[in-house]
Order: structure tokens, then sequence, then C-alpha cells
């Protein structure tokens, strides 16, 4: 027969010699092989301590951005909300008052921006949708609630914080998977 | 004239000694159950718990607060009775075997000469298996008492397990006794220090006495009574809180025993190797020999242990026929043969090598 890999082995079917029936010398090398794994090196990550670096595809919870000059950049086209396959993000938009160009990059911004991270799937479907480089997803993930309500992400919860005001919270906010635009 | 005035200090004495022993064998138990986790941990390439106190240390402590705080659940249609009395009984069995091992040579303190041994009665090993063979009970009284189909069963393979091993390690045994010739513990450690070690002349003695102490401490891969594939958890299935806790440490305590029991029959017991223990006392005091033959006995003991867990960390379990086939027609009649030449041989050497 035709075998798919070469690693295919027949099985042994000879009766036992005396010396395997004595068990001893295969339970022997059984306690040689587990000896050596107990002085192998572990390869436990110590979670809290230490974390494992995350791939650079990798797609935790969503960021919504700013401009350098810490204005939001979402406009509420609702083109990620389309693009989402898991209807997960829901939004309000509302247009820029005067004074308040210092908020908001243009005219029409997003008053209310929510995300159930219960029903995201973590696609990025919506980073890609979005025109304004306004939505795109970080190197975290969300963390355990005890309530569903914790688990729909409003704009505090997703917008990064002022590059201008707290410009260290920003670039660790930040991430890598930004777009450089 | 019999003396019958009670020498209290002499009650003291063994009261103290009999305290200090169990809360050594106690703490050892409880460390063993560490040791386990991180015996496994280790061979299967992970840390084991390390999170309470620096390495985990506190790890035992832990689990013991969780134990006590579980609801202490007595099912309704168990015989109440016998349901609390199963695990007493495997803790006290567990425990009562200590009282015969010497745990080091003498001690002077005050004038007075202490035996590191609580009693140095001369059936020592007989009394060692008839205690072993009362923990059988502690299993069939709590499997039974549980009103359980899987803990009945449980018990039973327990049961017959541990009777059919307790005959290849008394064969084995007799072989030993032909060789030193006494049943006192104590005797047979004092004709290993100073000549050789019994394991050099009853290697096969000490292997069927090995794997007969893995059966009677119900350890893999003879753990059938609480084979969690086939009988859910065992005996002690209907167990919670710190009954559950007794059973699981009573395994402990009996596995300190046994290695405490191999090391003094057949490595020397309290004996320091490659020293000559009597000149040895006499350049550092008896005190400070004791003390040391004590870290010896210990040694070999916590080497023991860790055979256990490496063991039990190795080898898969048997299956219930293989492991009646084994101690039936495997190991009996080697311990027949081997006393059969143990017997010959001592013949041989009464008799001054007649050839």
């Amino acid at each position: 027969m035709q075998t798919l890999t070469n690693r295919a082995k027949p099985v042994d079917r000879r009766p036992m010699t005396v010396l395997e029936k004595l068990y001893l010398p295969a339970i022997a090398k059984g306690m040689g092989i587990t000896l050596k794994h107990f002085f192998k090196k572990k390869v436990t990550i110590q979670y809290p301590e230490e974390k494992r670096p995350f791939s650079p595809v990798f797609r935790g919870l969503h960021i919504l951005n700013r401009d350098e000059e810490g204005r939001e950049r979402c406009t509420a086209c609702g083109l990620c909300a389309v693009a989402c396959p898991a209807e997960a993000i829901t939004m309000e938009a509302a247009e820029r008052m005067e004074g308040e160009e210092n908020l908001y990059r243009e005219e029409k911004y997003a008053a209310k921006y929510e995300i159930n991270m219960l029903r995201c799937i973590f696609c990025g479907l919506c980073e890609e949708a979005c025109p304004k480089d306004a939505i795109y997803l970080s190197e975290t993930f969300a963390p355990a609630n005890f309530k569903r309500e914790g688990f729909i992400y409003g704009k505090n919860d997703l917008l990064i914080p002022d590059p201008k005001k707290e410009p260290e919270q920003y670039q660790k906010a930040l991430g890598s998977r930004v777009k450089k635009s | 004239m019999i003396n019958l005035a009670i020498d209290l200090a002499f009650i003291l004495e063994k009261l103290v000694l009999i305290a200090v022993i169990i809360v050594i064998s106690l703490l050892v138990a409880l460390y063993t159950t560490f040791g386990e986790r991180k015996v496994a941990g280790y061979i299967q390439d992970r840390y084991g718990p390390n999170r309470a106190g620096p390495g985990g240390i506190f790890q035992p402590f832990a689990d013991g607060i969780k134990l006590f705080m579980k609801e202490d659940v007595i099912p309704s249609s168990s015989n109440r009775f016998l349901f609390i009395l199963g695990p007493g009984i495997a803790m006290t069995m567990a425990m009562l075997t200590s009282a015969v091992i010497p745990w080091g040579n003498e001690i002077t303190i005050a004038g007075r000469t202490i035996s590191l041994q609580i009693a140095d009665i001369n059936i020592g090993i007989l009394y060692v298996f008839g205690v072993v063979s009362m923990g059988v009970y502690g299993i069939m009284i709590g499997g039974w008492a549980s009103n359980n189909k899987f803990s009945l069963l449980a018990a039973l393979r327990g049961a017959s397990q541990m009777i059919s091993y307790e005959l290849a390690m008394g064969l084995s045994i007799i072989a030993l006794l032909m060789l030193t010739g006494s049943l006192s513990l104590k005797t047979i450690v004092d004709q290993q220090s100073t000549g050789w070690w019994n394991f050099f002349y009853q290697p096969l003695g000490f292997l069927i006495f090995l794997i007969c102490a893995f059966a009677e401490c119900n350890r893999t891969p003879f753990d059938l009574p609480e084979a969690e594939s086939e009988l859910n958890q065992g005996y002690h299935q209907e167990y919670s809180s710190m009954k559950l806790g007794f059973y699981l440490f009573a395994e402990y305590v009996n596995m300190f025993i046994s290695s405490a029991l191999m090391s003094t029959l057949y490595f020397g017991g309290y004996d320091i190797p490659f020293v000559n223990d009597a000149s040895m006392g006499q350049s550092i005091g008896t005190n400070w020999l004791a003390v040391l033959q004590a870290v010896s006995l210990f040694a070999k003991v916590g080497f023991f242990l860790f055979f256990f867990m490496w063991v039990r960390w190795t080898i898969p379990r048997f299956r219930y026929d293989q492991l009646m086939k084994l101690g039936w027609k495997g190991l009996i009649p080697l311990a027949l043969f081997n006393m059969v030449i143990t017997g010959l041989i001592v013949l041989i050497k009464e008799n001054g090598w007649p050839f």
C-alpha cells in the first residue's frame, strides 16, 4: 500500500521476549525519560510577571485614534458599523459646534460610539473599512468582567489618550499596529 | 519481686517522642503532597505550584485551609458511624507503624539515655504487618459506608489488591529474616551498621518488597482503588472536606512510613553510609551522632519518597487482571524462589561450605 508519509511504521506483533515480559528494562527506560524531563528547561510562562509577546498581526481591543493635535479622527460615517459582520458597533453622529475645533477634526463627529466586545469577533474589518484611520485594533485583549454591560465599550474606554496632554500613555496605547499616516 | 512502680519520666519521655514523631510524619506527609505536585510539574516540563510563599512553600497549608473550609457532606443513605470511622482508621493505621521504626541511635539528655524509637519490640516486623493489614479496613469501611456502587467496587479492589500483595511482601521479608535472625527493627539496623546493607544480600527481595510497597500504598501503577477513569474517584468518592483530606493524607503518611521501612530493612536505616558510626560517635559525641543518623535516615526516606513520585509520573496504571496476575503469578513465585535460595545459602553457610 502506498503510504502518505515515510514515517509510518508497521505494528510489531511478534510475541514478547522474556526480557520484554519482565517489564523492568522498559520501566527503567521510561524513568530515564522522565528524569531527563525533570531537568529540562520549563516551558511555562509565569503570566502576570512574564507575558508572551503578541504576534505583529494580533488583533486585540479597538482603539479610537486621535491625530497629532489630539483631535478625534472619527467622523461617524458608519462605514465600520456597516462593515462589521457581527454588528457589534453602534454610533450616533453629532455636528461640531463653534469652538470645538480642537476636539474634533471634521465637522461631524461621533457623539456616542459603542462596541459590544461580546459580539465582536476581532476580524479587523472595521479597521479596513475606516477611511480616516480612526479605528484600529490594538495589541491587548478585553479583560474579564462580571457583568455583560461591562463588555459594552463606550468612547471613554476606546479613545486613545490625548497625545498632547498625556504623551507617554498615548505612545503606550498606540502600539505598533497603527498605520503611520 | 516485680517492680510495679510507674516510671513517670519514662512515660513522659515516650509521650514526647510520640508527639515529635507524629508531628514530623505529619509535616513530612504535608510536604510530600507539595513535593508530589512539584515533581509532577517538573517531570511534565512545568513548575508546579509556586505562588503561595517563596517557591510555593506555603502551598500545603493553603491546601489544608481549603480542605477545612469545604462543606462536609455526609450522604443521607450512608452509614453515618462507619462513614466517619473510615478515614479515622485509615489515618490512625498509617501513623501507628511509625512506633517501631528506629529513627536514630540513643541520645543522652540530663543523664538519661533515650532511644530514638518509640517501642523496640522484639516482633517489630510482625507488628508492622499487623498494622498494615489493618489499613485495608480504612478503605473497606469507607467504601462500604458510602453506600455507592463505585465506592464499594473500589473498596473491594483495594482490599483484594492489598491482601494479594501482602503475601508477596511477607514472603520477601521472610527471606530477609532468615539472614538477620531477628524480628526487631533495631537489631536489623544494628546488624547493617556493622556489616553490609541488606540490599546487597537481598536485591530480589528488595525489588519484590518495593513493588509490594507501591501496591500497599495504593500508588501508581497500582492505584486501582482510585482509578478515576473507571470508578470516578474510587473509595473516597462520597467524601468531602477534611474526611477526604484524611484519606489523601493517609496515603502520604503511608508512603512516608513505607519509605522509612524500606530504608530500615534494606538500606541500613539510620546507618550513615561509608562511615564507621561507632568510632564517629566517640569523636563527636553520641548526641550529635544520633542527629546525623536521623538526618541520614531522612535522606534515604526522602530519596524513596521521590522514587514513589517518580514512578507515579512515569508508569501508567495496571489493568486489574494484570495486577492480579503480577501479584499471584509473578511476585509470589518469585518471592518463594528467593526464599528457597536464601534458605539454601544460609544452610550451606552454617555448615561451613562443605564443598
